[in-house]
């Protein structure tokens, strides 16, 4: 029995240590939360509650200043119940995560719930100030400031058009950067890997490979069969410049040794360049082509905002030709979503072929 | 008939004398350098590496090559495994010349150079896959592993690994082809004292099952004493032979065995070094 209440005293003592003089409160609650923190509430989330509360009740109950557009913002009240919807699941959230040994699907909710809730918390408070800046006050004068509500609305009347420009969008950019990538990784392979091809090659890349592909674009769509097929080549060019510097950087730092090696197992050409070189490279590989991505993106938007007929960026330039400026900003919004997912897929592919990398950067 | 003859004269214990005259030298089984210079075309001048060097590597015996640091002991190294091509002289294997890689001759470098985005499976596996009869042979690696008893870290990637444990991953894959010939430039030379020792003794164990012949350069005098059947004595560069010293000692040798440290004084002398003794 005496042996045992040592031991668990031992963990309150060294803390105590620790921190020195005056925390012994603090310490006492530590001991008594190891043995009652299974049923502890989770206050802290009910921050999130009470900030997106705020954001519905100054949303509903703060009239909008009417604007010389219209006496009342649409989707006013929308927005404010979706707010306080959000406020009530939160409310449920809070209470879950104060419970412990639940299922494991609402464990993992409630873990999520306690890495986001910093977050829940600012961003009502931004969308709330937002809202005031813009619906409320008049601060932020239409029709170049919308209010976070409005969104709502753009999305609901005119989704169909929005979904297909990103469908186009998506389409045109992965022909674009499948054939720059390709591209640019053989060239940079071969030119890394032949001294004959390096010298024909390289001064090409020299040359051409600074040009921006955006200042090649009305050549391209007068040389060009279809406006298709010239912003293709522009996106490739965008993708594939960084992607051959890169895999040729990759392949010329490659550990000489491990050619030694593999010569000495009875190795080929081929053999060396396929199973030794490339694998070796494509770190750097994929170095460039996160460059290269973001490079097409570029090239994506201005090419269809001057001759693409279809897509986001040609989307943006319609929405600008009505005024529509909360068309323009949903447009922006669903483009970081694709283009940041875009991103985080490369990153999961890239994650998946370098397993054997020690601490690479997560995205 | 001249050249044979000083080789004979180098290395008395380990040539069989009628060989030697008899057969005349490109007949040799083994490995023979036969006055072997290589130089590099340095940018202002042309760098001597190597000078004369006549050498006779018998099958299955185990040579240590000792030198001062930078006396071009590796770049001899390259030549034998046919990784470069000398500037002169000629380098044969029982009797062809050598003038690129084979299986049959396999280079252990001082750092493992495992590729690190295989698992230490796929890279014994590498001489098998790298000659294409790894589905054949799966077998093998497996076999290898054992050897170096690394078995249980099979589908572990190389920067898991300690120092210790990738140099036998790094061994394995050497010997997954079999090679006649076994090369170690250095091999142990990033090890702590303690792996070091346990692992002469598995290049040993290695060695007598599989009969192989072994050329390994060392800094490591005692290394060499230890496992070696003749010690070969480098000058500074550019490098000729200085002297070959056989140790006719049985195995398994005592790292205390006082003949080996009237040896180990010998050698230091050859080396320079005989008044730190």
């Amino acid at each position: 029995m005496n042996t045992s209440s040592v031991a668990l005293d031992k963990p309150a003592e060294t803390p105590r240590a620790k921190a020195g003089s005056g925390d012994i409160a603090v310490c006492n609650a530590a001991v008594r939360s190891t043995a009652v923190r299974r049923t502890r509430f989770y206050a802290f989330g009910l921050l999130p509650v009470a900030a997106w509360g705020l954001l519905g009740a100054i949303t509903l109950f703060w009239p909008d200043k009417p604007s010389g557009f219209a006496e009342e913002w649409p989707c006013t009240r929308e927005f404010g119940a979706g707010a306080l919807t959000l406020a009530a699941f939160w409310l449920l959230l809070a209470i879950t995560a104060s419970f412990s040994s639940l299922p494991r699907v609402i464990e993992r909710i409630n873990a999520g719930f306690r890495h986001f809730a910093p977050w829940l918390i600012v961003l009502p408070l931004f969308l709330a100030l937002w809202e005031i800046l813009t619906a409320k006050t008049g601060a932020l004068a239409p029709p170049f400031f919308a209010p976070p509500s409005s969104l709502i609305e753009a999305y609901r009347d005119d989704y169909a058009r929005l979904a297909d420009s990103a469908w186009n969008s998506i389409k045109l950019l992965l022909e674009g950067i499948l054939w720059g990538a390709l591209t640019g990784f053989t060239i940079g392979v071969a030119i890394g890997w032949s001294q004959r091809i390096n010298y024909w090659l390289h001064p090409f890349l020299r040359f051409l490979g600074p040009l921006p592909p955006t200042a090649l674009l009305p050549i391209a769509f007068f040389f060009f069969p279809s406006s298709h097929s010239a912003s293709v080549f522009l996106i490739a060019l965008a993708t594939g410049f960084p992607v051959a510097i890169l895999s040729w950087s990759g392949i010329a730092s490659v550990n000489k040794a491990y050619y030694d090696v593999a010569r000495t197992l009875g190795a080929s050409e081929r053999f060396l360049i396929f199973r030794v070189a490339i694998p070796a490279a494509l770190p750097q590989v994929f170095v460039g082509l996160f460059m290269g991505l973001g490079g097409s993106f570029v090239v994506l938007i201005v090419a269809e905002m001057m001759g693409v007929k279809s897509g986001l960026g040609w989307y943006l330039e319609w929405a600008k030709g009505y005024a529509d400026y909360v068309k323009m900003y949903a447009a922006l919004i669903l483009m970081t979503f694709l283009f940041s997912g875009l991103i985080s897929l490369l990153f999961a592919v890239r994650d998946r072929m370098l397993v054997w990398q020690k601490g690479i950067v997560k995205w | 008939m001249v050249k044979a003859n000083t080789l004979r004269a180098d290395s008395p214990s380990t040539f069989p004398q009628e060989d030697a005259e008899k057969a005349p030298f490109h007949g040799t089984s083994g490995i023979v350098l036969d006055q072997v210079c290589h130089a590099f075309d340095a940018p202002a001048s042309r760098l001597d590496v190597l000078r004369d060097v006549s050498l006779a590597i018998a099958p299955g015996e185990f040579v240590a090559l000792l030198g001062p640091s930078g006396c071009g002991k590796s770049t001899l190294l390259r030549l034998v495994a046919g990784l470069e091509r000398a500037s002169a002289g000629t380098i044969t294997q029982d009797g062809a010349p050598i003038d690129h890689p084979d299986p049959s001759r396999i280079v252990v470098f001082q750092d493992p150079t495992l590729f690190p985005w295989r698992t230490v499976w796929q890279n014994v596996a590498l001489g098998l896959e790298a000659r294409g009869v790894l589905k054949q042979e799966k077998a093998r690696v497996d076999e290898a592993l054992c050897k170096v008893g690394l078995e249980s870290f099979a589908h572990v990637y190389p920067h898991q690994l300690s120092g210790g444990m990738a140099q036998r991953a790094a061994l394995a894959r050497a010997l997954i082809n079999q090679p006649q010939l076994l090369i170690l430039d250095e091999p142990l030379g990033k090890l702590d004292s303690l792996t070091r020792m346990e692992m002469q003794g598995e290049i040993l164990s290695l060695w007598q099952k599989n009969g192989f012949s072994v050329l390994l350069v060392t800094h490591d005098v005692e290394e060499a004493l230890f496992l070696a059947q003749r010690i070969v004595i480098f000058s500074p560069r550019p490098a000729s032979i200085l002297a070959q010293i056989p140790i006719d000692r049985p195995y398994p040798r005592h790292r205390g065995d006082p003949i080996l440290a009237n040896l180990r004084h010998e050698v230091l002398n050859r080396l320079g070094l005989g008044e730190s003794w």
